[in-house]
């Protein structure tokens, strides 16, 4: 349950290039293990490439990358064989019956448990000799889950599993994810646009944005840290525009209704100061919402002009 | 023990925690020397990291609600009335400084404020 120091994930000075793209941009990062990593970001941001690099599915051009010690495209068999991957479209093969995918599954695996499996399946009341073909999205997603847990994986790798699900199958990946943690100190990496989900059980956040990791804390220093400040139009005009984008940790200021907004990444014993030093006259002053902390780091969004 | 997690109001999820079991203590549901749920149990229960679930324990334990027994569990403690009061009165005051300087911001003055609490406080003790 508690992160260690040991890391089962390493990845330094990751970059990949598709054409002129550069899809991911000198990424490091560790994720360590017992903790649930989430991955956030716009799409097109990385996230999938990165993911795509732990699977060994892509070799890395520059830099490394190390999971559970190994190199992925090297060592397939010791990295795939202590992962359980769930994708966004898990490719199962339509003409199998659920029965047979999991025994076909269950050779690649030497630590499959065979009495989780089913188990597994039996919760999902789904019938096992149902070909996968005939299922719906939600409940090919839910086999897919099943697979991926049966040979109780060190680490669950999860790729926005829970893209265009009801709300049940999505409670179902939520509770897989927990239940990993809290069973043995195995290890979660969560790629997500559900922000809610992401708050709920990670302990640790990275957002990506065009390839760069631009957010890197533990998701009590994220939620804690980024804080929300409003002043008047006049307040910013009688300080100077450029003072207030000295502040620090300063991530975005933008204007909205003769009300200037500050969002900072700083804690607010290192603005006080700052803001003190200015005598600067604050309207309201709050700690961001997850949801408005990504749209921060996000690219500029035109608006449309109501008035 | 029934905790419900809402994540629309922007309160943090071990904010949430530490006030529903604060309730449910003062309320009587949870009553001294009563276990509570063991912080694995409540994590795959709400659907939240279990660091979330321990960091809401320890405060409510530094805090005295609760105290932990060495490899047995987290248990309701007797002194919560106490023990707490500094801490209840910190957290009022925190709510007042944030409506003093509301009021401060709608150009009213501190014994407004003042007036307004005791007339609110004397109808809600008439109904």
């Amino acid at each position: 349950m508690q992160a260690t120091e040991e890391s089962i994930i390493k990845i330094q000075g990751l970059t990949r290039e598709f054409g002129k793209q550069k899809a991911l941009d000198n990424v490091d990062l560790q994720v360590k293990k017992g903790q649930v990593f989430g991955i956030v970001g716009e799409n097109g941001a990385g996230k999938t490439t990165l993911i795509k690099h732990l699977l060994g599915l892509y070799k890395a051009e520059q830099g490394k990358v190390s999971v559970f010690g190994f190199d992925p495209v090297k060592n397939p068999a010791e990295v795939l064989g202590k992962i359980g991957y769930l994708s966004e479209q898990p490719d199962l093969p339509g003409w199998m019956t659920i029965s047979q995918y999991m025994n076909y599954m269950s050779a690649f695996y030497p630590s499959w448990d065979k009495n989780l499996a089913n188990n597994l399946i039996h919760v999902t009341s789904i019938d096992p000799d149902k070909k996968i073909k005939s299922l719906s999205k939600g409940q090919q997603a839910r086999i897919g889950l099943c697979a991926a847990q049966a040979h109780r994986p060190e680490l669950l790798l999860l790729d926005e599993p829970s893209s265009g699900l009801d709300p049940l199958v999505r409670k179902e990946i939520l509770s897989a994810a927990i239940r990993t943690v809290i069973d043995d100190g195995r290890s979660v990496v969560f790629s997500s646009h559900y922000l809610d989900e992401v708050e709920r059980i990670c302990d640790h956040l990275i957002m990506f944005r065009g390839g760069r990791v631009v957010l890197s804390a533990s998701m009590s220093e994220v939620l804690n840290n980024h804080q929300m400040i409003t002043i008047s139009s006049a307040e910013l005009n009688r300080v100077g525009q450029d003072k207030i984008e000295r502040l620090p940790g300063l991530i975005k200021l933008t204007e909205k209704r003769k009300e200037w907004y500050i969002n900072c990444f700083s804690n607010y014993e290192e603005l006080l100061p700052a803001i003190e030093k200015l005598s600067l006259d604050i309207l309201e002053k709050r700690l961001m919402t997850l949801d408005e902390i990504f749209l921060s780091y996000c690219h500029e969004q035109k608006t449309l002009d109501e008035e | 023990m029934h905790l419900r997690i809402t994540q629309h109001d922007g309160v943090p999820i071990y904010l949430q925690i530490i006030n529903q079991i604060k309730q449910l203590i003062t309320s009587g549901r949870l009553t001294v020397d009563h276990e509570i749920l063991p912080i694995r149990v409540l994590a795959g229960e709400l659907l939240v990291n279990p660091n979330t679930v321990a960091r809401a324990y320890r405060e409510l334990e530094t805090e005295g609600w609760v105290y932990k027994k060495r490899g047995a569990g987290t248990f309701v403690s007797n002194q919560q009335n106490t023990l707490s009061e500094e801490v209840c009165k910190k957290q009022i005051k925190d709510r007042i400084d944030v409506l003093l300087t509301e009021a401060h911001h709608m150009n009213i003055s501190t014994e407004e404020v003042i007036d307004l609490i005791l007339d609110t406080s004397k109808r809600k003790r008439e109904d």
